[in-house]
């Protein structure tokens, strides 16, 4: 079971469980945009892409505003929930790396004992 | 870093926390000498081998390391979610055999130095990587373009976690 804290887990994971959805963040990391510009960008219906953006907000991932008909979606304030999965995602990396470093570290022991023996 | 929470651990689990504004830890035990453990971080062929896991869909196109103080290193791999080839590059400021590692990483603006520290205790190598960021905005900047040093996509393993979750 991954160890987790217990206060970081919430709606946001739900939010990112959807590639469009992080695609979007990732999006709105680089630069704000309307919803029209993200509707365009990952080929959606308005709709579609309105219902994506209201997860992501319902989340605290992505904040909007509207100003006249247009509405402008940027990155939310819930930083925690961000760093928290980010942490997670490095250190994900970094266990899998170590995962496979332990074969070759076990294969090396295997060897040395295998070459101390032909010494012998 | 909790010292005595690592003492306990008996498993091989990967801890990773923010440990200060600008810097991340990380910390493993692995079952063998240090002198073993070392090797497998500086020896190109070796570091080929686990660097880039085949968990995480990434694989390594070409792998150079010129492990020494000044050295520089270049790691080009390719990954099924983006056409272009990516590079990390950067150079080695400390070498110190089987105890400590330090490198930069200059693919960005803004790159941690990363240290590496290898403990043996009772045959086993606690080790301790460190990535220290310039400033708390730069590790903040690299946590909010969702980038995990500097790869692109790493969201399946987030994809992993969620299931764990549920």
């Amino acid at each position: 079971m991954v160890q987790f804290p217990a206060q970081h887990v919430g709606p946001s994971f739900a939010a990112l469980s959807d590639a469009t959805r992080r695609g979007v963040l990732e999006r709105l990391a680089r630069e704000d945009a309307s919803i029209t510009e993200l509707a365009d960008t990952f080929q959606m219906t308005l709709t579609g892409m309105k219902k994506h953006v209201s997860v992501l907000e319902h989340a605290g991932l992505v904040v909007t505003e509207k100003v006249g008909r247009v509405r402008t979606c940027r990155l939310g304030d819930s930083r925690l929930e961000q760093e928290a999965a980010w942490i997670e995602r490095y250190r994900q990396l970094w266990a899998a790396r170590f995962d496979e470093l332990d074969k070759v570290v076990e294969e090396l022991i295997q060897k040395e004992k295998a070459d101390g023996r032909n010494k012998k | 870093m909790d010292a005595t929470r690592s003492e306990t651990a008996v498993t091989n689990d990967t801890r990773a926390d923010r440990s200060s504004e600008r810097e991340l830890v990380v910390t493993r035990v692995f079952d063998g000498p240090a002198r073993i453990v070392f090797d497998a971080w500086t020896k190109p062929e070796l570091l080929m081998r686990w660097w880039a896991p085949k968990s995480f869909g990434i694989t390594f196109l070409s792998c150079e390391a010129d492990v020494r103080p000044g050295g520089t290193y270049k790691f080009v791999f390719g990954h099924p979610q983006t056409d272009e080839p990516m590079a990390f590059v950067g150079r080695y400021i400390e070498v110190e055999p089987y105890s400590r590692l330090v490198w930069t990483n200059e693919e960005g603006e803004e790159g941690a130095v990363t240290t590496v520290t290898f403990e043996e205790r009772d045959g086993k190598t606690h080790l301790m990587l460190q990535d220290l960021y310039p400033s708390k905005e730069a590790l903040d900047e690299a946590v909010a373009s969702g980038s995990t040093n500097a790869y692109p996509e790493q969201f399946d393993a987030l994809d992993a976690l969620l299931k764990s979750l549920r």
